[in-house]
């Protein structure tokens, strides 16, 4: 059974369906990439995947043992964030709040997470910096690492390079291609279509009708075609 | 100084101390949330709120004036907590509408019914404070050490949590954090703090004792756990410092504790500046 399974969903708010008809699968070890033009619902959907919203219709099915809680997640930063007072293992650490269940304190057990994940992500040095000193590269390591964290198996990552520059980008999407070797499931919402695809093994295109298959069978619609066309011709 | 220990035999100086202190630690422990969250003026509003709801209790002639004051506090807590996310009306205009509204009923019913013979003098201690602090009966100061007590061990048991929901709460959610419920703890406890530090400051001056600790705090330190260690510090020394002045020089306790609220913000401020240019 496919880790997540997601049949005739339609995303959106009490104002209106912003996406319809999304049909994909994702099974334990893909990369897929959720691209779209702005507005298509992209973020919508990461958040109903997330549980964060309730789908207007269809179904998210989890399957291989993967509950709620398990997907690691890397959102957008927000303005909150940017004056925040909390050094990287303060941020990190809290990753593992969602195991802790009733327990109102972190154990050696999360501490050795949050560790290990710092070392994972490069960034154990930093630990005692605080977070709004570092740079765009480093604070989004600090959030993967806290991703990390929270879920082993599946991380959703909402435009992991946003506000990056191209060499922090290019060890950015490195790292994830790295997380996806070893063996953790990623699904990536970008706008930057062309260096997603590269590293991507499927593609899920939000539009009006959605399409979902894998990045070989993309390139050959006209969807796709389209859209990598678009995205070239820009760049 | 000889002074200040004379007053000190005093019970009466000895309560007002302990709970002013008590009061600061509650409010500067919330404080760094609720201003990292963007809700500095919650405090502000619900103080009014808790203003209206005194009005309506001393109209009634009601003995026990919490069972009006804290409820009503409390339900306006958790609307403008919740108006903050999703509602047609935002959390600036909420906070703002039912500030404002709830100050100008308060006054009404209080000149069309009270039969108050000092209306003036008695809304300008709801405001500003009174010296009410000094005339706190042993009940009092023990009802308000419980409430801090539960405030503060609620803090430390939730500590890892609130550090969870406010800095990122789609993430905390997502992860099976239960904001929600994180949130409105948050709100009750606001509204019990606010309640209880509308006797020490008065409604116009709670957020004070709020915010400034924790800026403060905030221009010295750069991790979660020390600006909120920090603030309690500060919030602390500076209720003492302005009640023990208060009482010395005879001038109004919440504004004097105010007054060296904003002082000692100002000089963390030119320490941060100091000590920020120094680091780059």
């Amino acid at each position: 059974m496919a880790l997540i399974t997601v049949k005739d969903l339609a995303v959106g708010y009490e104002t209106g369906i912003v996406a319809s008809d999304i049909n994909f699968e994702v099974n334990t070890g893909d990369y897929l990439c959720i691209v779209g033009e702005n507005g298509s619902g992209k973020s919508t959907l990461m958040k109903t995947l997330l549980r964060l919203q309730d789908p207007i219709r269809g179904e998210i099915v989890t399957g291989d043992g993967l509950t709620r809680g398990e997907i690691g997640y890397l959102p957008q930063q927000t303005q909150i964030q940017k004056d925040f007072p909390a050094s990287v293992r303060e941020v990190v650490l809290s990753g593992c709040q969602g195991r802790l269940g009733w327990r109102p304190f972190y154990g050696a057990f999360e501490k050795q997470a949050a560790q290990k994940n710092m070392e994972r992500m490069g960034i154990a040095s930093l630990a005692s910096r605080s977070y709004r000193e570092l740079s765009g590269g480093q604070q989004q390591r600090v959030l993967l690492a806290r991703a990390l964290c929270a879920a082993e198996k599946v991380l959703l990552l909402d435009e992991p390079v946003s506000g990056l520059d191209p060499v922090v980008t290019a060890e950015m999407y490195g790292l994830i291609e790295k997380l996806n070797r070893e063996g953790i499931t990623i699904i990536m919402i970008s706008h930057d279509i062309s260096a997603a695809i590269h590293s991507a093994s499927h593609i899920l295109h939000v539009a009006k009708t959605a399409w979902f298959g894998t990045k070989e069978d993309y390139r050959s619609t006209h969807i796709g075609q389209r859209f990598l066309g678009q995205e070239g011709g820009r760049t | 100084m000889d002074q200040l220990i004379t007053y000190l035999q005093y019970p009466f100086v000895v309560y007002a101390m302990i709970v002013g202190c008590l009061i600061a630690l509650c409010s500067s422990l919330l404080g760094v949330t609720l201003v990292l969250k963007r809700f500095s003026f919650i405090g502000d509003g619900l103080s009014h709120v808790a203003f209206g709801a005194l009005a309506i209790a001393s109209v009634l002639k009601m003995n026990n004036q919490m069972i009006v004051i804290l409820p009503l506090t409390m339900i306006s807590a958790i609307l403008l907590l919740r108006a903050g996310q999703k509602t047609q009306i935002r959390g600036d205009a909420a906070l703002a509408m039912i500030s404002v509204g709830a100050l100008a009923f308060g006054y009404l019913i209080l000149n069309l019914f009270s039969s108050s013979p000092n209306l003036t003098g008695d809304v300008c201690s709801t405001l500003f404070g009174s010296t009410s602090i000094l005339t706190l009966t042993r009940q009092e100061v023990i009802m308000c050490a419980c409430m801090s007590l539960a405030v503060i061990i609620l803090f430390v048991l939730l500590y890892n949590r609130i550090f969870a929901v406010t800095f990122d709460e789609d993430f905390a959610k997502a992860t099976g954090v239960r904001a929600d419920i994180h949130n409105l703890i948050i709100a009750i406890v606001i509204a019990v703090i606010i309640v209880v530090a509308m006797s020490l400051v008065g409604a116009l001056l709670i957020s004070a004792l709020v915010v400034f600790p924790a800026l403060s705090a905030m221009r010295l330190y750069r991790t979660f756990r020390a600006v909120t260690i920090c603030s309690a510090v500060i919030s602390v020394v500076c209720a003492f410092i302005g009640i023990v002045i208060s009482i010395l020089a005879g001038t109004p306790v919440g504004s004097t504790i105010v007054a060296i609220d904003v002082i000692v913000f100002f000089i963390c401020w030119i320490c941060g500046q100091l000590t920020g240019s120094y680091n780059r």
